[in-house]
């Protein structure tokens, strides 16, 4: 599916510029701790899976505060399953809060979906109709996550390889309607928009562009696969090119947010990704200067 | 259907009924496929990673199996994928109840893997240990500390498949002996302890003294040699960190 034009244009005036945010980050990632506590690493913030270290203690709380000394931090949960028809789990959520109160982060996220119902635990990220009913549901959890962690969350879009007759709404509009409701901000994830578009057979443009801008604070972007009959969510490859060309549609649009490469699997060498996060840095720069 | 019979179709799909894909229609199917698989496929990633010795001790094909086996009657409950699979040894007894160094290769993966996200606690120093009334002193033991028995060489199995080298042939233990696991700094261990060790641990870890400890192993090994084990046994504890803490007995 094509992600769009030309790379031409300019980051729009009057869109929103948080031009205090750290702009260009990684994941960080086990096989690159030695890395980032040997050596100045040229990121502006990393982002850690939030229940890898809400742990009592260890090796891996030792690194992530080592690494708090010279980076900004994000968080970025797996786990609080927002769209759980069992409400949040409170224990998650004071262990979190106690993560959150000790690394003091550039940002704490998780994603639209749930993972949990009846004392089962999916440890995946599974879907939501788009609906009145689950619009209610996810509103509430997140107030209340918002309520025990004192702070603004980042609720991201999700890869999804189902879509469901009840849905009444776009993924986009229950977003726009989910910040409204909550005052929560976006983690736009465009190797997302690209894998459900791709899937789901809507137009990623269209998605972009019916987001509310001014909401989106950061931005993943990541490698995907093609599945037998779906295009999949691996984080196992570099970006693809059309996902950088939807990359750049969506600094457009929504202006100098923070950027951030995940790679999960097959995960190589630091140079690599620093490489890569270069690319989404010359994007980001391009259009500034000629928004300037 | 509403949002809870979504979701409980959804958990029902996952854990392996396949009725339930028939209400999400023949154009879900594929999607449900996807998420089955990335279900099982991260539960499989946990397993492998956390017991890495048995896997290597059986193969990938058998490992393989017990891990389906685990997976389709062992479905996670818990937010943390650090709890999956602590009753994975159980489900490795029930598949080798004649090869106990199958689970007990389990059993040291298991708290090896716990101990390393365990608390963090400094250990006393001996710098402290002047001023201690040792007839009263109780010792509190690091959190990480677990114990677990063996009836085989599976310590030995462990350490060689560790190591990438030829673990030795499988041997029983003359008598049963206890497992001893614990993180010092950042490094989790794990040692056999000797039978006279393990009395004096489960003695401390019910609340005993020091004296009182003392005077158990002077009435099993005579004066000279009860003392001399007993100081013994305190002087391994602080060199391996294990005690965090020493309070004093209250008395009437």
């Amino acid at each position: 599916m094509p992600a769009g034009g030309p790379l031409a244009g300019t980051i729009p005036a009057g869109s929103t510029m948080h031009s205090t945010s750290p702009r260009f980050g990684l994941g960080l990632r086990p096989p690159h701790y030695a890395d980032f506590l040997r050596d100045h690493i040229s990121v502006d913030f990393v982002e850690v899976i939030s229940e890898n270290f809400m742990i009592d203690g260890g090796r891996p709380r030792d690194v992530l505060r080592r690494v708090r000394e010279r980076h900004p931090v994000a968080l970025h949960g797996v786990s609080m399953s927002i769209g759980s028809t069992d409400g949040l789990n409170r224990d998650y959520l004071l262990r979190l809060r106690a993560l959150v109160d000790e690394i003091d982060p550039l940002f704490v996220s998780d994603h639209l979906c749930w993972t949990r119902i009846g004392g089962f635990n999916s440890h995946d990220l599974l879907p939501l109709p788009y609906t009145e009913e689950a619009l209610d549901l996810v509103c509430t959890n997140i107030d209340i996550a918002q309520d025990v962690l004192g702070r603004t969350m980042l609720i991201e879009n999700p890869s999804s390889y189902l879509t469901f007759a009840q849905s009444a709404l776009t993924e986009w509009e229950f977003l726009d309607a989910m910040c409204q409701r909550t005052g929560c901000n976006l983690l736009l994830d465009v190797n997302n928009i690209y894998v459900s578009g791709t899937n789901h057979g809507f137009d990623p443009l269209a998605y972009v562009d019916g987001v509310p801008a001014d909401r989106v604070r950061q931005i993943h972007l990541a490698g995907h696969s093609q599945g037998k009959k779906l295009l999949i969510d691996t984080h196992d490859q570099p970006v693809d090119a059309a996902v950088w060309s939807l990359y750049e549609r969506a600094l457009r649009r929504v202006g100098s947010v923070a950027t951030m490469i995940e790679r999960d699997d097959r995960i190589p060498a630091l140079t690599e990704l620093l490489d890569e996060l270069a690319i989404a840095r010359s994007i980001g720069t391009r259009l500034e200067q000629r928004a300037a | 259907m509403n949002l809870l019979a979504i979701q409980r179709g959804m958990r029902d799909w996952l854990t392996g009924d396949e009725t339930a894909a028939t209400a999400f229609g023949p154009a879900g199917r594929a999607g449900l496929d996807v998420y089955q698989n990335n279900y099982r496929a991260q539960l499989v990633a946990c397993l492998s990673e956390k017991y890495e010795r048995v896997a290597a001790w059986l193969g990938d094909d058998a490992f393989e199996v017990a891990v389906a086996r685990h997976i389709g009657t062992s479905p996670p409950h818990d937010w943390t994928l650090d709890h999956y699979g602590a009753d994975f040894p159980l489900t490795l007894q029930s598949l080798y109840p004649n090869d106990p160094e199958v689970a007990e290769l389990a059993w040291l993966d298991r708290t090896l893997a716990d101990a390393f996200v365990g608390p963090d606690v400094e250990p006393v120093s001996t710098q402290s240990l002047g001023a201690i009334e040792w007839d009263h002193a109780m010792l509190h033991f690091t959190p990480t500390m677990n114990e677990f028995r063996v009836h085989t060489n599976s310590t030995a199995i462990w350490s060689a498949l560790s190591a990438a080298g030829t673990p030795p042939p499988v041997e029983p233990l003359p008598q049963p002996a206890t497992v001893l696991v614990w993180r010092k700094e950042f490094t989790s261990c794990f040692r056999t302890l000797d039978p006279l060790e393990a009395i004096a641990i489960a003695h401390m870890k019910e609340g005993g003294t020091f004296g009182s400890l003392c005077s158990m192993l002077v009435d099993l090994e005579g004066e000279t040699a009860g003392v001399k084990i007993a100081g013994e046994c305190l002087a391994r504890w602080m060199q391996d960190g294990l005690v965090v803490r020493i309070g004093a007995a209250t008395t009437r």
